[in-house]
């Protein structure tokens, strides 16, 4: 099932995602996405000629909600469940590098 | 920069649509409320919490869209993948490669043509502060979140790479602006920051084709700034190639105090976003009849005032007592400080346009939200004041800043400042008297010498005590001379 994606890719995926993988798990990924990316590609394979992409599988479009305001949450209840807060905002460790 | 270069500008505004809650939830979208009260399990991104969209924003950005001449249709949301903790979900729903709005235009002021690429809806992150303990900056310690922003609705704007000057991308923006205050889609505030502004900026040598190496130019919060950053830009890209250096591809940031800018590089991998279709959220395919109602109910742009108000003035011109073009950045700046109407009830009421304009343009604007309250008949019949003569221009001034700071009428305002010793009659009677007393200085005007005009007006001065408009005297002899 080799070739795919290599091990340094699942690395990167998996740093993307703030994964922290073992050796053995990053033998296993590599394994599962390479047998799911030969999936896709089988799929690429087919002739889609004048097949118009799927965006949703639900054959639905337009569903919108009217512009009125609903009730929020309490914020003494929102920040009780944060890890930590100055009891009016979030409090996150100091953020390194350059924002998106 | 030299005239050896040429620069090539991209603008992505990014403007908070006025709704009244947010893109997918119905948490109330406002600015400067207490941290974290505007929040759900939808815009916090907890688990099993689902998105459902708001019809306002779409009317909003199709309005926009349609102002801009864009194709309007049908659309899908992605999500943008990355790890940052303003935005709690660790991704970003935004329109991808099937934008709502796409291939429109902005036509400035001048005349220019900037292409508009596509405007997207989008949602705003979280407000995050970065705090130190013990107060030493180095020592930044935490950051602090507020998710009150985080799911309002934006519009992103990208324009083509059409815009040549620092000038020209002011220009852009405050025409933009005008566009976004008139549809009601924004308030496109740069100060407040629900309008903001990045710029793609290149050089390339003079009548180049290809496009150079381009950076992105971030955190310019004023239409000021916006120009100082592009121009600094673009001169530090030519001195670079003309050392022989290349430019980087890369975001920078604009430092207001520094006026300049600097690298935001990191030692992080460049971003990968990771864009896939959003499952939760369905497509968005306006009908015919929604874009049609949209069309239908367009607001009346800025530059329809602007040319509504350029030709009333030049219709009005050929009657009035002032003649010269009434000049386009005077009707521009009415028109940006909603003073348009004013000006155009004025002449409506019979005021002289060019000076209806200028009185409007110069003293009115200092007080434009008085100037938005005037009554343009008591505005009309104050110039007609200063045409017949009965004011002098100064007077005049004077009477228009009191009706702007009290109200009131202009006749009572002139009367009781005293500045209206000199009824028309009077002043007409002055005249004839003059010209009685001095009948061979009246026969050499008569003959046309120009220079007696000069002693006739002294004399008409000295006997009203300077009271006389100067203008107005003129105008008698004149009439006088048959």
């Amino acid at each position: 099932m080799a070739g795919r994606i290599s091990r340094a890719d699942v690395v990167h995926v998996a740093r993307l995602a703030r994964l922290e993988l073992t050796d053995e798990e990053l033998d296993r990924y590599v394994d599962q996405l390479g047998a799911v990316l030969d999936h896709a590609a089988d799929v690429a394979a087919l002739d889609t000629t004048g097949v118009p992409p799927t965006a949703h599988p639900l054959p639905m479009e337009n569903v919108l909600r009217e512009d009125v305001v609903g009730p929020s949450l309490d914020r003494e209840e929102v920040l009780r469940e944060a890890p930590d807060s100055d009891g009016a905002r979030f409090r996150v460790p100091r953020i390194l590098g350059e924002e998106p | 920069m030299s005239a050896d270069w040429e620069m090539v500008v991209g603008l992505e505004v990014h403007c908070e649509l006025a709704t009244a809650t947010k893109l997918f939830c119905s948490c109330r979208n406002a600015f400067g409320e207490e941290p974290n009260t505007n929040v759900c399990p939808v815009c916090l991104g907890l688990p099993g919490s689902l998105p459902v969209l708001n019809a306002a924003a779409v009317e909003l950005a199709m309005r926009v869209g349609d102002a801009l001449h864009c194709e309007i249709r049908r659309s899908i949301f992605h999500r943008k993948n990355y790890f940052y903790p303003d935005m709690p979900k660790d991704y970003q729903i935004s329109q991808y490669d099937e934008p709502i709005n796409v291939d429109g235009s902005l036509e400035l002021a001048g005349g220019a043509r900037v292409g508009i690429e596509r405007a997207h809806l989008e949602e705003d992150t979280g407000k995050t502060t970065h705090v130190g303990r013990g107060g030493r900056i180095h020592e930044a310690t935490e950051s602090l979140v507020d998710y009150n922003r985080a799911g309002v609705p934006l519009l992103e704007i990208v324009s083509a790479p059409d815009i040549r000057s620092a000038d020209q991308a002011r220009a852009y923006v405050g025409e933009l602006r005008g566009i976004l205050m008139a549809t009601g889609a924004s308030d496109a505030r740069m100060e407040e920051g629900s309008l903001r502004v990045d710029a793609n900026v290149s050089v390339r040598p003079a009548g180049g084709a290809e496009l150079g190496t381009r950076a992105e130019i971030k955190n310019m919060n004023s239409l000021r700034s916006l120009g100082r950053a592009i121009e600094h830009e673009a001169e530090r890209q030519v001195a670079l190639l003309e050392a022989g250096e290349p430019v980087v591809q890369e975001t920078r940031h604009w430092n207001e105090t520094q006026g300049r800018t600097s690298s935001l590089r990191s030692k992080e991998e460049a971003y990968d976003y990771r864009y896939f279709p959003e499952p939760d959220l369905l497509p968005v395919a306006p009908d015919e009849t929604w874009i049609s109602s949209v069309r239908a109910a367009a607001a009346t742009l800025p530059a329809e005032r602007r040319s509504r108000l350029s030709a009333a003035a030049a219709r009005g011109r050929a009657g009035g007592a002032t003649d010269g073009e009434v000049p386009a950045g005077l009707v521009a700046t009415l028109v940006e400080l909603d003073l348009d109407g004013l000006v155009l009830g004025a002449i409506d009421a019979g005021a002289d346009p060019k000076l209806a304009v200028n009185r409007a343009a110069n003293e009115a604007a200092a007080h434009p939200e008085a100037a938005r309250g005037l009554d343009p008949s008591a505005f009309a019949a104050l110039l007609s004041m200063e045409t017949s003569g009965r004011l002098s221009a100064t007077q005049a001034k004077t009477v228009l800043a009191q009706m702007l700071e009290e109200g009131g009428d202009p006749t009572d305002i002139a009367r009781a400042r005293g500045f209206e010793g000199l009824s028309e009659e009077a002043l007409a009677e002055t005249v004839d008297k003059i010209v009685a007393a001095n009948p061979e200085e009246w026969e050499r005007y008569r003959a046309g010498d120009p220079k007696v005009s000069q002693f006739l007006v002294g004399q008409v001065m000295r006997e009203t005590k300077g009271k006389a408009n100067g203008k107005a005297v003129m105008a008698l002899l004149a009439a006088r001379k048959g």
